[in-house]
């Protein structure tokens, strides 16, 4: 609609003007009244817009209206009058939820969702003390089949947010809202267990999900046994967005950067050894370019695309199965990782690998069923054991009464704890590109260039494009982060629409920052701009900035491994894709 | 090809005066087949073959005549004498006895009063209650033959509209017309028309909604199987209107007939060049397509109509947009009811003023009603707004079944209300009806007597929203549920007066907050019976008794001394719960007894008593 | 083709009955499918109701057919099957009984008949009894208002039902 014509309207006897278009819950917004809302959410950043006004828990009276009107969805119209909160938006309102609880199990105290809840929010704010209408409460089996997901629709409020963000944002396609009338809710694909579809446990569901029917499966009771066990090595990697987000756990400002803190939390709750992920970006970036420049040289398979995103892999392996030849065949950082620790580590310092045990903080729900993957697992030992989110950690950590905001600041362990820069911007849609662009500036003039920033394939922008020059190559990239567009992405390659050389592919809109383990943003993407500006604050910060130039990745080379791309590399860094097809 | 207003006018004048001819209609609609006018035409056909009165009499497979209670029916037009009689109750047997009633001997048959139904041309003849225009073809014309259509003036309107008036001038007189939607709203159509034709787009869409889902209600059936030509003309004009040339005919699956006549219907149309490109030469072109429902009474709902089309889900979407805005394929769209699109093309060729004499101020033209429930004449009946609902009831419908005690009307459907006796002086139209708590809705309209319950009807229909919700929003889904819980425990002597209060709210809160019509209406069977029967909820709820003897946790059976012994009841009894010797008092096992109610039915000394 | 759930009873019907699977092709193929999977969607009812027709249900490796045609999710596809109540996922009965409980014949005592059926076949609404000769199902108003109850056995009319006439009217039923 155009927004040349302004509206006048009077809420609650106050009077305000706005765009023509705009709706009773933005106009309300502008006289700082709160209207509440449950099934509407919407992503600015991301073009996601859920707006079906279902839930109708924003009702507010209009006059000469001859019923109550969802806030969320009814645009203002010129001399519209608006209440509120009269007594008859109140009492829709209190019905709305009085009706929305009395379908509900109301298990707030043993729930994962506690605390995060946005239904709880609301009941707390509106104060009911008793449940009015009560009768019969659906019920539904849980599903606890996979490593990464936990669906309750016991809990389910048919706000339809997952569906959104799996089908329109995602477009994996696999929720749909199933039956009709009180027997509605909504499932995946023929009402199987997530493990028997295509889901890819990107989690972007769970972030939609305001109630605790969508939440992640919680590990937190292994690990607490693992450092218990006086028999195992523990050790612990985290992962770049992991630092950016966990301050916000312990009520510190969205973009804190906590990496110091963290590393004491995680000595304080007993690991043997806190590592950084990103060392094994910068591994990573060595096999990712050494294979992307030979492709360039050999003038074949391209485009080349980045593979250290789970959730990206699975949705490739379902969805283009005749292209499972050109993604990279990297391992992603977390694999890596475990691979070296379980090997190279393990053999330093004298541990059976079968006592080591590896634990991750990811922002990424997908991570955990990465580290299940049986090819991810030699002589019977997974590589990774236990993957933990961030929001699990924060968890643990208040838990064991770690005031995270109060620590000090510490060092990684060595020799897998030593990063630079470019692994830090793994955490942001386009930072694996930037830094594979870094290193191979740099071995393709052989010299240390200065101009490091390519902010072309910064920003969160489902879909970015350039052309960057490196060292005379014109390079066409493309970074896409949220699969929908990465579909449709993939199919322009597919019909040879669009030629590329490389493509960095990030299944969350934003990248990692917007992980489906991160803490909840409830809508509120001015969080994710603060992650992102803090990802590029730190990656600035550092010494290093070149995967190529960290040392402990020199010397790994040197000991261990030989060259980026050798037969041991290959071994231990490198995996293979299954064309899985639909299920 | 009948490609221009000339050779429609040469082919009907060829066609020649419909009444001049000697006929016999059968009625050929689903209802008269169920009732079995199948073997009573072949009779009939084979009697004209004996009788080598096969050339002389037309024996016209019609549509419903809309005369239910007497199926099935025949009509006798004698060219030479103008005699035009009906005969119900028909069977094979008395073939003979009807082509005898050619040469004026009635004998054996059972005739019935034409004041059930006249034709358009009767219309408004003194002391006949009904007025057809919506059916004015039904059961009069074969509906698989289009020239019978054109004989009776058909797509004269559409000629009229391309050649001779602007799409404004159309709008406008539907306008004038005050027609208003027939699918319940009553929404004036002529202002719906006007809102697609302002829209700018070069596609858009008609669509007319045969998803007749209201229980109970049969009128859309019986336009479509009996003059399906009427509803194709009326579509075209509307596509002319307002610009589209895409028309669609979304109709329930459970219509079998109703589509193969459509099919029948839209191939003799196409062929003859009335749809297709350049219509009458004008240069306007239109097609229409059928789509089919499966199963869901909210696919009514015009927004969940066109998702369904769209192949999806068929839940409502808020509005705005408006269909005439935003509808199928996201084209300005408008969706109009079978009936009232029935009504369109007499409009068009006799003009608004004439319409509008018809009917009252506010709801001109006429309504068609399904008449059924206790009522004697079950049937469809097309009466002018604001005729008292007595007059079709008692008038019509000649009172209740057994002479019982009348007690309540329920019309529209599962969004209506009941209205009770000292109500039915009411002239009915779409606002005295909401003023009663209650709808026009479709036109069903279903007469209740002494032995109905008005909670338990109540629940009756709510636990049709229930199934048919498509519980996208939470006042619907879950409110109606909770409401369906109240009542179930009332009907089960649960409720208590606080129950009630609940009701009162939760029926209200849910009118007020619902996405859609289906749950912004679905509370009024319980609303109106609170306010008209509140004597009944009181006796469930205080004095734990069913006075019309339906809830069956509120009746127990038991044997008094009139018992005879005769065993028919313990014999009858599915449970086995009556024993007694013979011709002994029995007794029943009150333990085990399920309320069945078959003893009561079965004794012949009415020793069963049910209280 | 069976699965681990279930090891008797379960057939692929596309691979079991190949004349009916060429039908749905040869269907499918008249339909006017292209890339826009959004138009193709406008495709899927009627699709499903030519499926239905062909199988006599809907079992999950022809709904992923039909799917697949269309370019669509198997998971909206299976959203859609179960929100029309024509459409089943499951094989019915050799006999179709539907109760119309549709207004007129609820208040001339519809309710009733539908639970002499339930009691007689000892299936609820909307079960197949176990031998799989009978399905019991409730449709709204079959338009034969006049004649309610009304009860329909495959196609077939009966009306003026009573508890009674069930007895009578399984027995037709061989
Ligand atoms: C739950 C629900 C069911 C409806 N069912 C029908 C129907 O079966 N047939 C119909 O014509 N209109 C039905 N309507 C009304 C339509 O939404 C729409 O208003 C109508 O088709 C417009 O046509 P009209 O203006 O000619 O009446 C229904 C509305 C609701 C809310
Ligand atoms: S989902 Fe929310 S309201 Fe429900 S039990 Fe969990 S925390 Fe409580
Ligand atoms: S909120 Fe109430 S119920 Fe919950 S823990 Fe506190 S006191 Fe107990
Ligand atoms: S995890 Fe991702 S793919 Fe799986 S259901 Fe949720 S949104 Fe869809
Ligand atoms: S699972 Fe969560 S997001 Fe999905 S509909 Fe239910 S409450 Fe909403
Ligand atoms: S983008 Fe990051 S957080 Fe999201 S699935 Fe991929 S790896 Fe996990
Ligand atoms: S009112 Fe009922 S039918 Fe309408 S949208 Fe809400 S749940 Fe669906
Ligand atoms: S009501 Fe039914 S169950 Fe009870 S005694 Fe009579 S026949 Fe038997
Ligand atoms: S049928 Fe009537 S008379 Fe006969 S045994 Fe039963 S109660 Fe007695
Ligand atoms: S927030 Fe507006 S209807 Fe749900
Ligand atoms: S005779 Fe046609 S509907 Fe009854
Ligand atoms: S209500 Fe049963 S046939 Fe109409």
């Amino acid at each position: 609609m155009s927004a040349d014509k302004m509206m006048n309207v009077t809420i609650n006897g106050m009077p305000v003007q706005v765009e023509d278009g705009a709706t009773i819950l933005q106009a309300a917004k502008k006289l700082g009244i709160k209207i509440p809302t449950l099934c509407y959410m919407e992503l600015d950043c991301f073009n996601f817009e859920h707006r079906k006004g279902s839930c109708r828990i924003c009702v507010v009276e209009v006059e000469g209206r001859r019923n109550l009107a969802p806030a969320c969805c009814t645009p203002v119209m010129d001399k519209m009058v608006i209440h509120t909160h009269s007594p008859r938006a109140v009492n829709g309102r209190r019905t709305v939820l009085d009706l929305i609880l009395s379908d509900h199990p109301k298990d707030c105290l043993t729930c994962n969702k506690s605390g995060n809840c946005e239904l709880q929010t609301l009941a707390a704010d509106f104060k009911l003390t008793t449940v009015k209408y009560e009768g019969e409460q659906s019920v539904y089996p849980l599903d606890l089949a996979n490593e990464s997901i936990v669906r309750d629709l016991n809990k389910c409020i048919m706000c339809r947010r997952c569906e959104s963000a799996c089908n329109e944002m995602q477009t994996v396609g696999i929720l749909s809202g199933v039956r009709r009338g009180f027997e509605a809710v909504v499932a995946p694909t023929l009402e199987k267990p997530l493990n028997e579809t295509n889901c890819v446990f990107c989690g972007q569901c769970v972030a939609a999900c305001p109630v605790g029917a969508l939440t992640a499966v919680i590990r937190n009771q292994d690990v607490l046994d693992a450092l218990n066990n006086p028999k195992k090595t523990v050790v612990v990697q985290t992962a770049p967005a992991v630092r950016v987000a966990i301050g916000e756990g312990f009520g510190m400002e969205p973009g804190t950067v906590s990496t110091g803190k963290m590393v004491t939390a995680l000595r304080r709750l007993g690991f043997d050894a806190v590592f950084d992920t990103d060392f094994a970006a910068d591994l990573t970036i060595m096999e990712e370019t050494t294979e992307f420049l030979g492709r360039v040289k050999a003038g074949e398979n391209l485009p080349i695309l980045t593979s250290c995103c789970p959730g990206w892999v699975k949705f490739f392996e379902h969805q283009f199965p005749d292209l499972v030849h050109i993604p990279s065949t990297a391992k992603s950082p977390q694999q890596m990782f475990g691979a070296i620790a379980k090997t190279y580590y393990a053999e330093k310092i004298g541990v059976d690998p079968k006592d080591l045990v590896v634990v991750s903080i990811m922002p990424c729900l997908a991570k955990k069923y990465e580290a299940a993957r049986p090819e991810f697992t030699r002589d019977g030992v997974r590589d990774v054991d236990i993957v933990l989110s961030t929001r699990e950690l924060v968890i643990m950590l208040h838990e064991a009464g770690i005031q995270l905001d109060l620590l000090e600041e510490g060092q990684y362990d060595n020799p897998l704890g030593e990063s630079t820069g470019a692994a830090v911007i793994f955490g942001a849609s386009g930072g694996v590109l930037e830094a594979a662009l870094r290193t191979a500036a740099d071995w393709l003039t052989g010299q240390d260039l200065q101009s490091v920033d390519f902010t072309a394939v910064r920003g969160l922008e489902g879909t970015k494009e350039a052309t960057v020059e490196v060292a005379g190559l014109q390079v066409k990239a493309a970074v896409v982060s949220g699969l929908g567009n990465a579909r449709r992405l993939l199919e322009r390659i597919r019909s040879g629409e669009a030629e590329y050389h490389v493509i960095e592919i990030m299944a969350c809109p934003g990248g990692c920052l917007n992980g489906g383990g991160q803490p909840y943003i409830h809508g509120d993407t001015t969080i994710l701009e603060a992650r992102m500006k803090a990802i590029y604050d730190a990656d600035k910060g550092l010494p290093k900035r070149k995967s190529h130039q960290n040392p402990d990745i020199i010397k790994l080379y040197e000991e261990f491994l030989g060259e980026p791309g050798s037969h041991l590399a290959h071994e231990l860094l490198h995996t293979h894709y299954v064309a899985r097809g639909d299920a | 090809m009948i490609d221009t207003p000339e050779r429609l006018t040469q082919y009907a004048a060829l066609l020649g005066d419909p009444a001049a001819k000697n006929k016999i209609l059968v009625s050929m609609g689903t209802c008269g087949i169920a009732a079995g006018t199948t073997p009573v035409l072949d009779s009939l056909r084979a009697a004209l073959e004996t009788r080598g009165l096969a050339n002389s009499i037309r024996l016209v497979e019609v549509g419903c005549m809309g005369l239910c209670h007497s199926e099935p029916t025949i009509e006798l037009h004698n060219a030479e004498t103008g005699q035009q009689v009906i005969f119900g109750n028909v069977t094979p047997e008395q073939a003979g006895a009807v082509l005898d009633a050619f040469s004026g001997e009635i004998k054996g048959l059972d005739t019935i009063s034409r004041g059930w139904y006249y034709p358009e041309e009767e219309e408004n003849v003194n002391g006949v209650p009904q007025a057809r225009i919506a059916l004015r073809n039904c059961g009069r014309i074969n509906p698989e033959k289009l020239e019978d259509y054109i004989a009776s003036k058909g797509y004269q309107a559409l000629a009229k509209a391309v050649t001779k008036m602007t799409p404004q001038d159309v709008v406008q007189e539907i306008m004038a017309s005050g027609l208003r939607g027939r699918g319940g709203g009553g929404f004036p159509t002529g202002v719906k028309w006007s809102f697609a034709a302002r829209e700018k787009n070069d596609s858009k869409y008609v669509i007319c909604n045969a998803d007749e889902g209201d229980p109970g209600a049969f009128m859309d059936r019986a336009v479509l199987e009996g003059d399906p030509h009427s509803v194709l003309e009326a579509m075209a004009i509307a596509g002319y209107a307002i610009g589209s040339g895409n028309g669609v005919i979304y109709i329930r699956a459970e219509y079998p007939l109703a589509i193969q006549r459509l099919q029948i219907a839209i191939e003799q149309a196409k062929h003859e060049g009335l749809l297709g490109e350049n219509i009458f030469g004008s240069g306007f072109a239109f097609d229409i397509e059928l789509k089919y429902g499966a199963g869901a009474f909210v696919c009514g709902e015009e927004t969940a109509l066109i998702h369904s089309i769209e192949g999806m889900r068929g839940e409502p979407t808020f509005k705005p947009p408006f269909p005439a805005v935003e509808g199928l394929w996201k084209k300005p769209t408008i969706v109009n009811n079978v009936e009232t699109f029935a009504n369109v093309a007499a409009i068009i060729r006799k003009g608004a003023d004439w319409f509008t004499s018809l009917g009252t101020e506010k709801s001109p033209g006429t309504k068609v009603f399904a008449l059924a429930g206790k009522v004697k004449k079950v049937g469809l009946v097309e009466v002018p707004m604001g005729t008292p609902l007595r007059d079709i009831i008692f008038g019509i419908g000649q009172g209740i079944r057994e002479d019982k005690e009348f007690k309540a009307v329920q019309t529209g459907g599962p969004s209506g209300g009941c209205i009770r006796a000292n109500k039915l002086d009411t002239p009915i139209d779409y606002d005295s009806l909401i003023a009663l708590g209650s709808m026009m809705g479709s036109g069903g309209m279903i007469v209740m007597d002494e032995d109905d319950c008005m909670v338990n009807v109540a629940r009756f229909f709510l636990e049709f929203t229930l199934d048919e919700s498509c519980g996208k929003c939470t006042p619907c889904r879950v409110g109606n549920k909770r409401l369906f819980e109240m009542l179930t425990e009332i009907t089960q002597g649960k409720g208590t007066p606080e129950t009630l209060d609940k009701l009162r709210n939760l029926g209200q809160t849910i009118k007020d907050t619902a996405l859609c019509g289906l749950g912004q209406t679905s509370p009024n069977p319980v609303l109106s019976t609170l306010i008209q029967f509140p004597e009944e909820y009181e006796a469930h709820i205080v004095d734990k008794r069913c006075p019309a003897g339906v809830c069956s946790r509120l009746i127990t059976y038991t044997i008094t001394d009139a018992c005879v012994g005769c065993t028919l009841c313990a014999r009858n009894c599915p449970v086995g719960c009556i024993s007694g010797e013979r011709k002994q008092k029995h007794v029943i096992d009150q333990s085990k007894c399920i309320r069945c109610g078959v003893c009561y039915d079965t004794c012949k000394f009415h020793a069963i008593a049910k209280n | 083709m069976s699965c681990a759930a279930c090891d008797s009873k379960c057939v692929n019907v596309i691979e079991k009955f190949p004349d009916k699977t060429a039908a749905l092709t040869a269907y499918m193929a008249s339909l006017p499918i292209g890339p826009d999977r959004n138009l193709n969607r406008g495709l899927l009812i009627q699709s499903l109701h030519k499926a239905q027709g062909i199988f006599g249900y809907l079992p999950e490796e022809v709904q992923r057919f039909v799917a697949e045609k269309l370019g669509l999710h198997l998971s909206e596809v299976y959203g859609v099957i179960s929100f029309y109540s024509f459409f089943t996922t499951k094989p019915l009965g050799k006999y179709q009984i539907s109760v119309c409980t549709g207004t007129a014949c609820f208040v001339r005592g519809a309710g009733k008949v539908l639970d002499e059926f339930k009691r007689y076949l000892t299936v609820e609404e909307g079960e197949t009894t176990e031998d799989g000769k009978f399905s019991l199902g409730a449709l709204r108003c079959v338009g034969a208002c006049s004649l309610a109850p009304v009860v329909m056995v495959n196609g077939r009319v009966y009306g003026n039902v009573t508890a009674k006439k069930v007895a009578e009217i399984l027995s037709e039923c061989n």
